[in-house]
């Protein structure tokens, strides 16, 4: 087994993708939106409740690759109890971590969970699984 | 059954002229209905279009039968053989069929090239798809004259090296025993299907009787891309995804599947390995 695949399949990963939380539609949904990957067909649903400028919460539900539900398992977490501005702030973090260019690390202790997706990096073709929950949710908040 | 390249053309024609697209369905093993198939057609046909091999699940279609049957009505048939070029010998005139098309980079050949072959009497009376460079005769104010086949095709500047690539991979694939080549590959097929069924959990979508050398399946609730990606980082390549085909993996309840494509460069021993790969794959996401 290689490193590489080690990184992008870190146990938080295989975790949250085995459990996820925050899963299942959410019928009193102030915002929702549906995500979807033309090129491999991965698709998602994000439902939001935000009362002023707070993420109250967080659901989504998905037919996707274990990257992708594991990043929305993530990202769901980050984000209830949020305001719109700390979201931000954690969505450029997410970003930056998938981004080849700046080639950051991670770090668990700054990071959390989210310094998993930063194996992700490696695998080009797979940086769009796990930026397509965060696209989506803000797709759902212009929604 | 159709990859979403013989779908979406139908579509736009039929926008274009009112015509309506009918679709024969398939069944469980992933088989044409042959009977509807026979109730879909008459003579208000105007074409039929069928894949000779589907690329999602390796079904080799009875497109002779189904020529026939369309020719009894007047109806001509384009056959899709991007599948079934590489992996078969095809000849067009004992098929029968009116049109046949495939693509280059699936004969070994470059991409951004492909093969429109057309019986004469059809290619001389569609007109030209596009204008300029090298489809015209003579022009004037007045009117303009087109080449005769095939130039009045191709307009513009031609894909020079693509065509020259195109050559060198028929040339290549001319020089192997073809026949032996497919003798081999359903050698593997058969294989791989034995040791892939065995696999606790695994599911086969398509089990057409006749089908060439193309596995796509399922293993318990894995992603497909992420068998892709496991696979890949032990140096096997397959193909995961909806393989273009989402109509029809919407027929079998599925988005997506992993998808393996044994060709005649390929042996028992990539057999095997895919298959103690997946083992160790089932461990690594259960």
């Amino acid at each position: 087994m290689s490193d590489d695949l080690h990184d992008l399949y870190q146990d938080i990963i295989l975790e949250h993708n085995k459990r996820p939380r925050h899963y299942g539609a959410l019928a009193d949904y102030t915002h929702t939106a549906e995500g979807y990957n033309p090129i491999c067909g991965d698709k998602l649903t994000i439902f939001l409740v935000l009362k002023e400028d707070r993420i109250e919460a967080v659901q989504f539900e998905a037919a996707c690759c274990a990257i992708c539900k594991a990043s929305a398992s993530m990202m769901a977490e980050v984000l209830t109890g949020k305001t719109l501005v700390e979201a931000e702030v954690a969505l450029q973090r997410v970003r930056d971590l998938l981004s080849t260019e700046l080639n950051l690390k991670a770090d668990i202790l700054v990071d959390g969970e989210i310094a998993a997706l930063g194996g992700v990096r490696k695998f080009a073709a797979r940086i769009k699984c796990a930026t397509l929950p965060w696209h989506t949710y803000v797709a759902a908040l212009n929604s | 059954m159709a990859d979403r390249g013989n779908i979406v053309p139908w579509q736009i024609a039929a926008q274009k002229t009112g015509a309506l697209l009918k679709v024969v369905p398939v069944d469980d093993d992933g088989v044409l209905d042959m009977e509807a198939f026979e109730a879909l057609l008459s003579e208000k046909t105007k074409l039929v279009s069928v894949v000779h091999v589907s690329n999602s699940l390796g079904t080799i279609n009875p497109v002779k039968t189904m020529i026939k049957q369309a020719h009894a009505l007047n109806v001509p048939v384009l056959v899709d053989g991007a599948q079934s070029t590489p992996h078969m010998p095809v000849d067009v005139t004992e098929l029968g069929c009116d049109f046949f098309v495939f693509s280059g980079h699936k004969v070994c050949g470059p991409t951004g090239i492909g093969v429109l072959w057309g019986k004469r009497e059809w290619l001389e009376k569609l007109p030209p798809y596009q204008s300029g460079g090298d489809m015209i005769e003579k022009v004037d104010f007045d009117g303009t004259t087109y080449k005769g086949i095939p130039g009045k095709f191709e307009a513009g500047t031609p894909h020079i090296a693509g065509v020259i690539g195109l050559g060198a991979a028929f040339d290549y694939l001319n020089g192997l025993d073809r026949a032996g080549a497919l003798q081999h590959e359903l050698a593997l097929l058969q294989a791989a299907t034995e040791q892939l069924s065995a696999i606790d959990g695994l599911r086969i979508i398509g089990t057409a009787p006749e089908k060439a050398s193309v596995i796509s399946f399922l293993i318990d609730d894995i992603h497909a891309h992420d068998i892709g990606t496991f696979l890949d980082a032990g140096g096997i390549a397959i193909r995961a995804g909806h393989h273009c085909t989402q109509p029809l993996l919407k027929r079998f309840g599925v988005a997506a599947t992993a998808r393996a494509s044994f060709a005649f460069y390929n042996d028992f021993e990539d057999v095997e390995r895919l298959v103690t790969a997946l083992n160790k794959m089932k461990q690594f996401f259960c």
